[in-house]
């Protein structure tokens, strides 16, 4: 088991042909995940390596039978390529795209709970999502992913940076703990997929046995999380919140990470989060030592 | 992108949201010239982008050409909370009869957009909120409806703004929520919006910001652009591309993505030193990108040592030590560099490094976060 993707999933690449697609289409194939079909409109007939091209996504999902697609493609069509995909029957979409603008992210959010309602989007702004050994969709380097064992304990990631979820990946391996999500949510105002959306499912799976989440300063999403995990989360978990030394009133590199008014104050959501239980370490590397002597009292 | 007030008023215009005649002026003689085409009276107001302008003096009522002098001469280069005013917008002066609140943003939470209307309008919108919550009116707009006339005449009734203004303040929440989506901002917040004893509602006070995402398709934004205040190191940073925030610390940070940035600053903090900076090198950046960022810290006089921060992705750990490798030829750098490389061909990079024959007074390599912070901390000191 695995949350969202797994061996079984067939992935379509929107935006294999270009440079970024195609580095990282052809890194998530080689790690073993079904890479079926790329679509460029005009590419129709052509190949990456061996992927098909499509002209649309529809005709790839008709030629493969891809449930999932991985849009690589720049912020000016990445709305049009979400809504895409899911007009085609793609039912998971992970948008890498940095740069969207606000105004098209909740448009195109707003679009999909009303009329995809069975569409889950990850991201944008997001490095992806794998499932060690089993699927890789982004941009993670899949080696820094330790497998997760057939007994486990087994630890799920939820992250809104990039760069701390490979952080995070990369901590647990140093310690030898498998994993069996590690999901990028990215760090835009909107993101398609919460953090409540990814606890609510690790919650559900029986292969994680423990939960890290990494959140950043900005919005109230940690503390909407705590909120959820203090009702509904029973699995042992650690967190790290990036941002207790950003200045109030700049937006931190991430469309979302701003201290304003006030709110959205790392201490405030490390506050939240150890109100529910949750461990919360001061750095990545204590969060993931927290997370080893959670682990420990599991096996 | 935050405006300024007289920027903020200009982009209203454009949506035909009613705004006072006036001009922006950067000497006492446009101020002149502002006030004679506004038409006396008139107000002087100082364009800095704090609240409390009002109580500091920065904004002052003028009857003629001789008061208009005195006081844009008092406001020109006057301080307010820090920042230095060197242009004030002069505007014909309106009679109140009311004060209202309106505004636009976008509720992250929900992930809708938000209205907040107001009847009591003229002071800090968090001052209200705080003391009589029922008197804002938040109203959830889903982005795929948008707000139709009926819909904003319904949010002004349900705001008990008075019958006699309830048209005119449903018209120019329409139009200001066109500029809100269209205009692609972050916050279009009208404070205050004015009955005037003749009827006509208006803006009486414009705080815009843009999101700067959205900039490819807002050609108008380039005179915005011009007049964003940044210090010699943000300049640099912007000409080259680059996310950066200059901080007061000795360390100099430069890191991919934004959360590895935010936490290098932590970690370092937290080991007893301070960041010169926020740097941010983004996703996929190649040789150039490096290079470019060392040198936009170089640039910084307070930088005592570099903490170089990489975990690859996106980013390639041998395009990052080729950067160093070509900016270490480029440029002279006055401080020391430690760096922390993990992730995508992260060996290749370690290898390069090596075999550049960099002296190790110039560049240590640590193979943890934690060590590398330290390692830079204590070269700082």
């Amino acid at each position: 088991m695995a949350i969202f993707v797994d061996q079984n999933t067939k992935v379509i690449v929107q935006g294999l042909t270009g440079g970024q697609g195609k580095y990282h289409g052809l890194r998530n194939k080689a790690y073993g995940t079904q890479i079926v079909a790329g679509v460029t409109p005009g590419k129709g007939g052509t190949d990456v390596e061996g992927i098909p091209v499509y002209d649309s996504v529809a005709e790839a999902v008709k030629a493969t039978g891809a449930t999932a697609s991985f849009v690589t493609v720049p912020p000016k069509a990445a709305s049009a390529a979400i809504l895409e995909a899911a007009s085609a029957g793609i039912t998971f979409i992970v948008c890498i795209t940095e740069g969207i603008p606000a105004q098209d992210e909740a448009r195109t959010y707003n679009t999909l709970v009303r009329d995809f309602p069975k569409v889950r989007l990850l991201g944008p702004n997001c490095p992806g999502i794998i499932s060690p050994g089993k699927c890789n969709i982004g941009i993670t380097a899949g080696e820094i992913a330790q497998l997760p064992t057939a007994k486990g304990p087994n630890v799920g990631i939820v992250s809104r940076s990039g760069t701390l979820t490979y952080q995070a990946l990369y901590e647990l391996k140093q310690l030898g703990i498998g994993v069996s999500t590690c999901v990028g949510i990215g760090g835009d105002p909107v993101p398609g997929t919460s953090f409540i959306d990814c606890l609510r499912e690790f919650q559900a799976d029986p292969e994680t046995h423990a939960i890290i989440m990494i959140g950043e300063i900005g919005g109230s999403a940690e503390e909407e999380a705590a909120e959820f995990i203090k009702a509904n989360v029973t699995k042992p978990m650690s967190a790290y919140i990036a941002g207790v030394t950003a200045p109030a009133g700049k937006k931190m590199g991430h469309a979302g990470a701003i201290v304003s008014g006030g709110k959205g104050t790392a201490q405030g959501k490390m506050d939240a989060l150890r109100d529910a239980g949750v461990k919360v370490g001061n750095n990545p590397t204590e969060a993931g030592q927290l997370m080893a002597t959670i682990v420990a009292g599991l096996s | 992108m935050d405006l300024f007030e007289y920027q903020g008023k200009q982009y209203f215009a454009r949506y035909d949201i009613p705004v006072s005649k006036g001009d922006v002026a950067v000497t006492v003689d446009q101020a002149i010239a502002a006030a004679d085409a506004a038409g006396y009276p008139v107000v002087v107001k100082a364009q800095v982008q704090v609240g409390g302008r009002g109580k500091a003096g920065g904004i002052k009522l003028a009857n003629n050409a001789d008061e208009v002098r005195t006081h844009a001469g008092n406001i020109l280069g006057m301080d307010i909370k820090g920042h230095v005013v060197k242009r004030v917008w002069v505007e014909n002066a309106s009679d109140i009869a009311e004060e209202y609140y309106a505004s636009f943003t976008l509720d992250r939470g929900a992930k809708k957009h938000l209205l907040m209307l107001s009847r009591e309008g003229g002071v800090e919108i968090e001052e209200v909120a705080e003391k009589n919550p029922a008197a804002i009116l938040m109203l959830h707009i889903d982005p795929v409806d948008g707000l139709p006339a009926a819909a904003a005449k319904k949010a002004a009734v349900d705001a008990r703004i008075p019958d006699a203004a309830q048209q005119g303040v449903a018209d120019i929440l329409v139009k200001l929520y066109r500029c809100f989506v269209e205009g692609d901002c972050d916050l279009a917040e009208i404070n205050p919006l004015i009955l005037k004893p003749t009827g006509e509602v208006h803006a009486l006070d414009a705080k815009v910001s843009l999101d700067e995402n959205a900039e490819f398709r807002h050609p108008e934004w380039a005179e915005f652009q011009a007049t964003v205040e940044l210090d010699a190191r943000e300049l640099l940073a912007r000409e080259k591309g680059l996310q950066y925030i200059g901080l007061d610390g000795q360390v100099g940070i430069i890191a991919n993505g934004a959360g590895l940035a935010m936490s290098t600053l932590d970690v370092v903090n937290q080991v007893g030193g301070s960041a010169a900076n926020f740097l941010d090198i983004g996703g996929g950046a190649n040789a150039d990108v490096m290079a470019g960022a060392l040198e936009v810290i170089n640039s910084d006089k307070n930088v005592k040592s570099i903490f170089i921060n990489i975990f690859g992705g996106i980013t390639r750990g041998d395009e990052v030590a080729k950067g160093i490798v070509e900016a270490l030829g480029r440029v002279d750098l006055r401080a020391p560099i430690v760096i922390r490389l993990d992730g995508t061909n992260a060996t290749e990079g370690r290898d390069i490094l090596k075999n550049a024959g960099i002296p190790e007074s110039k560049l240590t390599s640590k193979s943890t976060m934690l060590e590398a912070a330290e390692a830079a901390v204590a070269l700082a000191k």
